[in-house]
């Protein structure tokens, strides 16, 4: 008991400690001294009628919503003397891992930097800042020749990094038994089966009404559709963070679904916020980096081509070079196993005082990237807010889909889980593809890295989304891909 | 031994005869894929304009002969053709707009609620096709209207073409001195009709998508005009300008920014031959109902559905109702930023081309469900029948508007769009003269 009060208050301090730098805490503070204005706050009970004009104005409802956001990316319980490593990933083999995949993307960076003598970065000169900057809304109609530059990696190449995953303390035996795991992920990972599954996910039971089942033409609105409707805008009145996250397990209505995603991401437009983005857009117009070229092409060769994500291809521009450049998102590697490539000033390798974050936000993007952004496009049309809920669902989802963890939601986790299910449930299936040389994985991996994004129609897409964000786990993935193949 | 094979090929022979007796014999000078594709798989039987046929998919060209006066060709009870002789009272951009004032005029002289009026003097109900004149018939009127708001641009379309040909954009009374002149000398000229051009006030605040402009394609299908009778078909879409949209002078000669028509947008450097540039209007339907909510969604579509059912309505008594006739028609539809839709044209003779694989699969299904409704049963086809198909047999159609459905007793008829809600208040269910109106829009 002494144990669990201890973690709880350890939490507790993490957290305050997090929020004391936010804008929140500068907002309340302020709040709270305008308050004393107020006849109600009295100075014999202070701090009650404070915390009471909180509750009433709905500045409770706000904070609370904040550490509902913290404690949704806050790293699983661990020893309280491990060391920062071991928040980013506990595993060591898998560290390791992780580390040599990161040094090869790195080395094939630099080679493309070397081979066509491009620089990492290099800022503008002012005829051509003038010049993007007119451009700004339209970058889509720019041709650069990019025909020589290459995606640094796509998903297939980072598949084969985690078939040839193992960990070293674990002995297979080479004796087959009916525990011995015939799909490509071979390392020892607890996976749910499908009573954990079913009890997880309880909200999409067979008894329960789901958007997308029990909304479609033939069922009368009356049984469930209208109804959820009317606690979807409750909630939004609310604004209610962890209401607004169970209510979406049931997926979302179409009108209301942007503002339940900005809610429950904890996102709203101030003014700071959109001051930060036009100070990462000129960030863009002083600099070029190399990876503008990557992403360029990753836009060209994805989201251009596709059926519903092509409209917003300028768009996808104004989010990702932005993306590249912002900082703040450094932040989620403390717990992400992943680290920011490093690089130097020219001359300086190797001097830590000369190294810097390469991209600076340390994301490198690979093949598909840009559909991580693309769906997104059809709740939000305002470019900030995109930005937005973009990052926030980078730092807390997209970012366990390409990188080495043992975490569940990682996509070590969610390949075991989707070959286990298909192992335990649909054996035929899945033996006679290995017989014909097709593992099953090699199909799902695509569909899971870009969490379906461009192998799903908008609107089945979105409402998977919708429960990604009401379980805040993307386990949901990797069930999807064992139901594709049903 | 040769006598009893003699007598089983001859048996086979009149097997083979009665049989083919039986089938649809098919004519039709458009060749292309997706129409010949299904005539085949029903196991038509394709012969000559010149021998009996059942079934005629026409050009517009053909069907001006078929129903001339002079050749006064006469169709016999099992012979469909695929369009109504006087089709160009909608789709001829002239005619059409002048269908549609009579049209209006006749319900604000017997004093109808639908065509009443705001403040300004415009029509609340009944405005959706943009300010449009004659030329050069009308030049003068047009000077007139031009000069009350000189900033404005306008839109110069020829009467008698399609896929965008000829148009240009004006915003100077220079641009267009042609047609005055020749006002001025009319009684001298003979106009022919192939210079004739409307001019119609140019939307220039389109709703934008990504920054683009675009406009909708929807496939209506009219099995009769009276008793109105047409189809909407559930898969339309929407075709995007290549290049971003700006209402800047300077670009109004740029016809990649302002034209949507597909013929056009082709050329075009970044036209993709993946996607065709065409959105779904599902899409559409997600994207506004995400960004804009689902009442202004609803009430958009709903609004949409009642311009077409009064497009027809307006040409239906001057519509040659043929029984032999009906008419897959494709109508263009512009939606403005405070999500208004404007009927700019209808044409008769959509395009059958397929710029992309999508494509194609659309417009096969539509052929495929066209026939099924006009053919029924893929048999030999009766006209005097009375039009009305089997619910099962709609495909991806969904009923439009039925006169006899509507003027039957009882107030809710399946008028379902495409949510599987009935078409809204002004879905036209009790939209006919004399009837009482329902205010539920109001």
């Amino acid at each position: 008991m002494l144990q669990e009060e201890s973690d709880l208050s350890l939490v507790i301090a993490q957290i305050v400690q997090k929020l004391k730098g936010s804008n929140l805490y500068a907002q309340l503070e302020r709040q709270a001294w305008a308050s004393l204005q107020r006849p109600e706050i009295k100075l014999e009970s202070l701090k009650e009628d404070i915390k009471e004009f909180f509750k009433i104005s709905g500045w409770e409802k706000k904070l609370q919503n904040a550490v509902y956001s913290e404690l949704s990316v806050f790293p699983l319980p661990s020893h309280p003397a491990a060391p920062p490593e071991h928040l980013k990933e506990p595993l060591v083999y898998m560290r390791k891992a992780q580390g040599s995949w990161e040094k090869r993307i790195l080395k094939s960076l630099n080679s493309m930097c070397t081979e066509l003598s491009i620089p990492l970065a290099r800022k503008r000169p002012v005829g051509e800042q003038k010049e993007l900057l007119n451009k700004w809304n339209e970058m889509g109609t720019d041709e650069p020749d990019l025909s020589l530059f290459r995606p640094v990696y796509a998903p297939k190449d980072f598949l084969e990094v985690l078939i040839n995953l193992r960990n070293p303390n674990y002995e297979n035996g080479d004796s087959l038994s009916f525990r011995t795991h015939l799909g490509l992920i071979q390392v020892p990972l607890k996976v749910k089966d499908i009573p954990e599954l079913k009890e997880f996910f309880v909200e999409l039971g067979l008894t329960t009404g789901q958007l997308g089942i029990d909304d479609s033409t033939q069922v009368p609105p009356e049984l469930f559709e209208n109804e959820h409707v009317r606690i979807g805008q409750k909630v939004l009145a609310e604004q209610d963070s962890a209401a607004a996250q169970q209510y979406i397990r049931q997926g979302s209505p179409t009108a209301l679904r942007a503002e339940l995603w900005a809610l429950i991401l904890n996102i709203s437009s101030q003014p700071e916020d959109i001051l930060y983005y036009e100070q990462l857009k000129t960030n863009v117009i002083q600099h070029d980096l190399l990876v503008d070229s990557l992403i360029y092409k990753d836009v060209k060769l994805t989201a251009s081509n596709d059926d519903y994500y092509f409209v917003f291809e300028d768009y996808l521009y104004q989010v990702l070079l932005c993306f590249s450049r912002d900082t703040s998102v450094l932040g989620h590697f403390a717990y992400n196993s992943a680290s920011p490539p490093k690089s130097y000033i020219r001359g300086k390798l190797g001097l830590e005082e000369y190294a810097v974050f390469y991209p600076p936000n340390g994301v490198i993007p690979f093949h598909g990237f840009s559909m991580y952004v693309a769906p997104l496009c059809f709740l939000y049309h305002e470019p900030s807010k995109l930005y937005q809920i973009f990052r926030e669902m980078y730092v807390r989802f997209f970012f366990r889909l390409h990188s080495i963890s043992s975490h569940p939601s990682g996509i070590v986790s969610l390949c075991l889980l989707f070959e286990t299910l298909l192992q335990t449930y649909l054996p035929q299936l899945f033996y006679h593809l290995r017989e014909i040389g097709a593992q099953p994985l090699r199909i799902s991996f695509k569909w899971m890295v870009r969490a379906f994004s461009g192998y799903l129609a908008t609107d089945q897409l979105l409402l998977l989304w919708d429960r990604i964000l009401g379980y805040n786990s993307l386990e949901i993935l990797a069930a999807r891909a064992y139901c594709q193949l049903l | 031994m040769g006598g009893r094979f003699f007598f089983v090929s001859s048996c086979l022979g009149r097997f083979y005869f009665a049989i083919m007796a039986g089938k649809v014999k098919w004519v039709t000078d458009i060749e292309k894929s997706v129409l010949i594709n299904n005539f085949e798989k029903r196991g038509w039987v394709q012969v000559t304009e010149n021998e009996d046929w059942n079934f005629y998919w026409m050009s517009v060209q053909t069907i001006r002969n078929v129903f001339s006066v002079e050749t006064g060709y006469r169709l016999s009870d099992d012979q469909i053709v695929n369009h109504f002789p006087n089709h160009y009272e909608l789709t001829r951009k002239d005619l059409m707009v002048k269908n549609i004032k009579r049209y209006r005029k006749e319900l604000e002289k017997e004093g109808s609620p639908l065509a009443e009026k705001d403040e300004n003097g415009k029509y609340l109900y009944l405005d959706f096709v943009p300010v449009t004149y004659m030329l050069p018939a009308d030049y003068n009127l047009f000077v007139e209207e031009f000069r009350k708001s000189p900033s404005s641009t306008w839109i110069m379309k020829p009467c008698g073409k399609a896929q965008g040909k000829g148009i240009f954009l004006i915003n100077k009374l220079s641009q267009i001195k042609k047609w005055s002149r020749d006002s001025k000398t009319s009684s001298f000229v003979t106009q022919s009709t192939k210079e004739a051009y409307v001019i119609s006030l140019y939307i220039n605040n389109p709703l934008l998508i990504g920054g683009r402009k675009f406009d909708l394609r929807l496939y209506v299908l009219v099995s009769t005009y009276r008793p109105l009778r047409c189809y909407m078909y559930k898969l339309g879409f929407c075709r995007f300008c290549t290049v971003k949209y700006t209402p800047s002078t300077s670009e109004l000669d740029n016809m990649f920014v302002h034209l949507t028509n597909v013929a056009i947008q082709k050329h075009g450097e970044d036209y993709n031959h993946i996607h065709g540039g065409k959105w779904t209007v599902n899409n559409l339907r997600l994207y506004l109902e995400s960004t804009r909510g689902k009442e202004v969604t609803g009430k958009l579509f709903d609004e949409i559905h009642w311009i077409i059912v009064q497009s027809l309505k307006a040409v239906a008594p001057v519509m040659n109702n043929d029984k032999h006739c009906f008419e897959c028609y494709g109508y263009d539809i512009i939606i403005d930023d405070k999500l208004k839709p404007w009927l700019i044209e209808v044409n008769a003779s959509p395009s059958l081309t397929s710029s992309t694989a999508n494509d194609r699969i659309l417009k096969y299904n539509l052929i495929n469900d066209t026939l099924n409704i006009a053919v029924p049963n893929g048999e030999i086809p009766d006209c005097k029948w009375n039009k009305s198909p089997p619910k099962e047999v709609l495909g991806n159609y969904e009923i439009l508007y039925d006169e006899e459905l509507a003027q039957g007793d009882g107030a809710d008829r399946e008028l379902r769009s495409r949510q599987g809600q009935s078409l809204g208040p002004r879905g036209g269910r009790s939209r006919d003269s004399g009837r009482t109106v329902l205010t539920t829009w109001k």
